[in-house]
């Protein structure tokens, strides 16, 4: 995945160092402060003296000493005040002896339900990923001033309304690890979506999402979900240096060169998800869609694909997570078991609840134009094409709407 | 703070008195159940009783009605004792009447 240029290169480097350590200072600051911001604020000072430094002077040779140096100077430094922080700063040792891994607690604490949506990403990206504030607003293409905002208000509510540092009780549990893994996934959607070429010198949150859900299932192994999540992400990254042509382009699955998947990753993915399976029997939304994921992976070319499996699949996936995206992909499937008739029929159903979603109408067009109506499907590609903003998906509508062209399943 | 609808009042005011009774029974019951945390609690008059001074603007004015004229309106309010708003959701996902509860640490 990696490129040629060797600045990206020791920024990835950087980055992976930063995100294994910063998060397990700050899971133990907090600990030992009780004070999340406190103890954020350190970390967070900490990270950007690193990302400063450390391209110039080297990456030092135990990070997390170095990092952990950096933010109990300055929390004996700022917070000269509180005693009673400064007493625990100054009996800390590095590396904590005995310790167990304290991150999951940061992550419930970051994802927290009565966060928005937003301040969770923000503060889940800052706090257990190690990002900077810079890091999280060039991602988004927001102003890092707006960053910022969501960041101290969110870590406001957190000390005010008594948001918990701790892991949920075992009635909790399967709701906050749900707002967890959803975090995770927006994370991954976020990033695998606007992997387009203009976007190349921003941050991969791809990356982190993956490390995010390597990270959850290393602390959480009991939780299938968990594995499904990570499944998911990996089979869909696997493919990722297919899904784009040498100008950019989006290509479509049918097109895609097989041979540039990377099957390793591939098979791994999928053996996780099937021990996953095996060991649990409890298949919920994320194992369902990596199976689905794993289904096209697995094969050969895009005419050996299961589709009847997906199928299957897919009306498992609706009977415990039914959403009008979900229909629209199985009405995709029931396309290639049942023909384009039955498909079109099932997005009759979506019209509403769908009706600016660009890949409800170019979905539309691709049946409209197996049945040989091609002035209803240009109708179709023209709707889609003027609710995306996405340039890739933009780039391959204005294809399409070229007759030359050929399909888009 | 306990949030009242208009869908839930007219729910209230459709139920007959067997069924207002039970309606009832089950709040107490959840003081009674959540009494170690309520520090205490009321239950304000209807909406049509209120009285609302806006001050600020030179002369302060009266006006008939809740500060907010809206669908939903404050009904009542219990301080509770909690060590974090977890607990604070608990409680309130157990709440037996009014269908908005709003969770606010005291300041």
């Amino acid at each position: 995945m990696s490129e040629p240029d060797g600045d990206r290169g020791s920024r990835e480097v950087l980055a992976r160092v930063v995100r294994e350590h910063a998060g397990r200072l700050a899971a133990c600051l907090v600990s030992l402060l009780g004070d999340f911001s406190a103890a954020e604020d350190l970390v967070q000072d900490a990270v950007e003296t690193a990302l400063r430094r450390w391209p110039v002077e080297g990456v030092p040779d135990r990070p997390d000493a170095w990092l952990f140096t950096v933010a109990r100077r300055r929390g004996l430094d700022v917070l000269r005040r509180e005693t009673n922080y400064r007493a625990k700063l100054a009996r800390l040792r590095w590396p904590q002896p005995g310790e167990g891994d304290d991150r999951l607690r940061l992550v419930f604490t970051c994802c927290h339900p009565a966060l928005s949506r937003q301040a969770r990403i923000a503060l889940t990206l800052r706090v257990v990923c190690g990002l900077s504030t810079a890091q999280i607003a060039a991602a988004f293409v927001v102003p890092e001033t707006t960053v910022a905002q969501r960041l101290t208000r969110a870590k406001r509510k957190i000390a005010e309304a008594g948001i918990p540092y701790r892991i949920p009780a075992a009635e909790e549990l399967p709701e906050r690890l749900e707002a967890v893994l959803a975090v995770v996934y927006l994370l991954f959607n976020e990033g695998y979506l606007s992997s387009a070429g203009d976007r190349a010198e921003a941050r991969d949150l791809a990356d982190d999402a993956e490390w995010l859900a390597g990270l959850l299932a290393v602390l959480m192994p009991s939780e299938p979900e968990v594995a499904g999540l990570l499944a998911l992400i990996r089979l869909h990254r696997a493919r990722g240096a297919a899904r784009f042509d040498s100008h950019g382009r989006l290509v479509p699955l049918a097109e895609q060169d097989r041979g540039r998947w990377d099957h390793a990753t591939i098979a791994d993915a999928t053996a996780l998800l099937t021990r996953t399976a095996r060991a649990h029997r409890r298949p919920g939304p994320y194992q369902l869609q990596a199976a689905i994921v794993a289904c096209h992976a697995e094969a050969a070319d895009f005419e050996h694909t299961d589709w009847a499996q997906i199928l299957v699949l897919y009306d498992m996936l609706l009977a415990v997570a039914s959403s009008p995206v979900a229909r629209l992909h199985r009405a995709v499937a029931l396309r290639y078991v049942k023909g384009p008739v039955a498909a079109l029929a099932e997005l009759a159903g979506l019209e509403e609840a769908l009706s600016r979603y660009p890949l409800l109408h170019a979905t539309r067009a691709e049946l409209l134009r197996a049945l040989g109506d091609t002035s209803q499907a240009r109708l179709c590609d023209e709707r889609a094409l003027g609710l995306t903003a996405n340039p890739a998906q933009q780039a391959l509508l204005h294809q399409r709407l070229d007759p030359a062209h050929g399909e888009w399943p | 703070m306990f949030v009242e609808t208009e869908e839930f009042a007219k729910r209230l005011e459709a139920m007959d008195g067997l069924e207002r009774e039970a309606a009832y029974e089950a709040v107490v019951r959840w003081f009674a159940e959540n009494s170690g945390r309520i520090t205490h609690h009321m239950h304000l008059a209807p909406a049509h009783t209120a009285t609302t001074v806006r001050l600020g603007g030179g002369e302060p004015i009266v006006t008939d009605g809740p500060f907010v004229e809206g669908k939903e309106v404050v009904s009542g309010y219990a301080e509770v004792e909690v060590a974090d708003l977890d607990e604070a959701l608990k409680m309130a996902r157990s709440w037996p009447a009014c269908p908005i509860v709003e969770i606010r640490p005291v300041a």
